[in-house]
């Protein structure tokens, strides 16, 4: 049931685009415990149905200058329960909006995994701690590896759900229920 | 229907929503008897709905739109999102609650969760209506759009600790107390995935507010849910709130499988403190440091129940608040905003000093009603104390219970309640 990571599952690999198994940035290193508070502020909240301006703010009181300096494709790198507190959705929503390409922690509060997989943004389990500011890293979904090319290093990250693949694999949530006329997991 | 053998209480009622034989770890498609969103979330998942084509919720007198995080709006851009869920609530059938009615968390548990329910709410402390035995959790807009959408979720079945309240709390020490002091033994993500089931003598003689007061904070250690198995004060509350007919009983199989046990001695609990910025980051109320507040807060989904405002009033009366502290106080809901007003307990905390909003989220979420300035510290009964929270990230926010913030408002400085409850 846990058993496959992106692609080894129920999604065919020769379906799957190039671009949508494999990720490449610089990455941002965040430390443990980032809230969605720190993610989308709440003196912010007024933005919610704004979502580009929203953006502008992404991670703000994490990193003044994130939304400054990410790229497109660039990976946020976070340590323990990473995303914590708030469900709401627009945190990831606007880190994808803002261009982050994935994001790896060494575990994820369980509303932000859950809607970041729902948004169509890759959220990875793994070994965060090796990993440095600015390292280039690229992202293998269908192999389940992450690479640090500044390091040289290959960091192994947990398989999501089969019913998460599935999900990540439609587009997101909207897209699975919409092509499938309801939930066919 | 499977054969209920060994079962949780998580696993019980996901069991009975997916017509399978459901064990931890498991996934599953599951109804949901209970939808919901507040102002915060509902636009998008109003957004949602309509990209997938859904005109109609699943079931409109379970489908809830809650107006009370920026309630009434505070400017133009929330005035247009109230619009958005007002309008929609009328196209698609959904229930609305506008902003003289409260907090989505305790309108939910005054009037619409039942024990044995799933309840799913676009909003973290959903969790709050596990108290009434209602396997209830948080998910994020698009979860919830399916939600209203079909009436169905996915679910994996936590793995489920138990939590054994035994002894008897002292003077001084409430449910406020009881939850802080857990979260900062199991830490913030002590329970991530899992259920929680508050159990034990002491588990069972907490009245039905301060069961509330503990499920709201399940999630604050990670957990998916905090369940209380449903007793006579679980059937009271719900002859109280006039739906004695939706009582049932809940509770876990005694040969049910826990994840882990964890027994807490609630004689050995002290007054607690949640120092900035984690909720893990709890302290024994005696042993903080001088830490002087310009404004405390009580209230909210967490502890702005009736029997809370009437704690802080029995603390506040014959008392004025300590010069330069703003005391704001927030009712849940419109029924106990009455039931406050009825008891003379708004005229005790007005006289002291305090200041009264209306029923709804307050200055919690950091939009309206008391955000702090730089440098600022709060002594709040709300349930998180993350950097801005309170809509400055040079704020400082700690976390207590309605009678140590009562009482340190008096102070001026974070002060233990016995001090006064010893009088």
């Amino acid at each position: 049931m846990m058993s496959s990571n992106l692609g080894g599952g129920s999604s065919s690999p020769e379906k799957m685009k190039k671009h949508e198994g494999y990720l490449a940035g610089r990455a941002f290193k965040f430390g443990d415990d980032i809230s969605t508070d720190l993610i989308a502020p709440g003196r912010y909240f007024h933005l919610r149905s704004n979502l580009p301006e929203l953006a502008k703010h992404v991670l703000e009181d994490a990193d003044p200058e994130f939304a400054d300096k990410i790229e497109a494709g660039d990976i946020v790198v976070g340590g323990r329960n990473f995303g914590l507190g708030s469900s709401r959705e627009h945190a990831p929503i606007i880190m994808k909006l803002a261009g982050v390409g994935a994001v790896l922690a060494k575990s994820f509060a369980r509303i932000f995994f859950r809607n970041s997989i729902n948004i169509g943004l890759p959220a990875l389990v793994c070994d965060t701690g090796m990993i440095d500011e600015g390292d280039r890293l690229e992202i293998d979904l269908r192999k389940g590896i992450i690479k640090d090319i500044t390091k040289n290093t290959e960091i192994a990250f947990n398989p999501l759900p089969d019913v998460m693949i599935k999900i990540l694999s439609d587009g997101g949530l909207v897209e699975h229920i919409t092509a499938n006329k309801g939930f066919n997991l | 229907m499977g054969v209920f053998l060994g079962k949780t209480i998580a696993e019980k009622i996901l069991s009975e929503h997916s017509k399978k034989d459901l064990k931890a770890g498991d996934i599953a498609v599951v109804d949901v008897d209970i939808v919901f969103a507040q102002d915060g979330t509902g636009p998008l998942a109003v957004s949602q709905l309509k990209k997938m084509g859904f005109k109609r919720v699943a079931n409109p007198s379970k489908s809830i739109f809650f107006i009370d995080h920026a309630a009434p709006s505070p400017r133009k851009e929330l005035s247009d999102s109230h619009k958005v869920l007002r309008s929609f609530s009328k196209e698609s059938g959904a229930a609305l609650s506008d902003i003289n009615r409260g907090v989505c968390h305790q309108l939910v548990a005054e009037n619409y969760a039942c024990p044995g329910n799933i309840v799913i709410g676009a909003d973290s402390h959903t969790c709050t209506a596990g108290a009434l035995g209602a396997f209830a959790t948080g998910m994020g807009s698009t979860d919830i759009a399916v939600g209203f959408a079909l009436a169905k979720t996915w679910m994996m079945v936590p793995a489920t600790i138990k939590i054994n309240y035994t002894g008897k709390p002292g003077a001084g020490v409430y449910a406020k107390d009881l939850i802080i002091y857990l979260i900062g033994k199991i830490t913030a993500d002590g329970a991530t995935y899992k259920a929680l089931e508050f159990s034990g003598e002491a588990g069972r003689d907490l009245d039905m507010d301060e069961r509330l007061t503990i499920s709201n904070m399940a999630v604050e250690a990670g957990a998916k849910a905090g369940l209380f198995a449903t007793d006579n004060k679980t059937a009271e509350y719900l002859k109280k709130q006039g739906r004695p007919g939706c009582f049932r009983e809940i509770k876990a199989d005694d040969d049910a499988e826990y994840e882990n046990v964890i027994n807490i001695d609630c004689s050995a609990v002290e007054p607690m403190i949640s120092k900035p910025h984690t909720v893990d980051n709890a302290v024994p109320v005696s042993q903080i440091e001088k830490v002087k507040i310009d404004q405390v807060l009580i209230g909210t989904c967490t502890n702005g129940r009736l029997s809370d405002l009437r704690i802080a009033a029995g603390i506040l009366k014959n008392h004025k608040i300590a010069s330069g502290v703003r005391l704001i106080v927030v009712p849940a809901s419109a029924d106990v905003y009455l039931g406050a007003l009825r008891e003379g307990i708004l005229e005790v905390l007005v006289e002291s000093g305090a200041t009264i909003v209306n029923p709804g989220c307050g200055p919690c979420v950091g939009v309206h009603q008391g955000a702090l300035a730089g440098g600022e510290v709060c002594l709040s009964t709300q349930n998180r104390n993350f950097k801005g929270r309170m809509g400055n990230p040079e704020g400082f926010i700690y976390l207590s219970s309605p009678a140590t913030a009562a009482w340190s408002a008096v102070k001026g400085y974070i002060s233990d309640p016995r001090e006064v409850l010893a009088l």
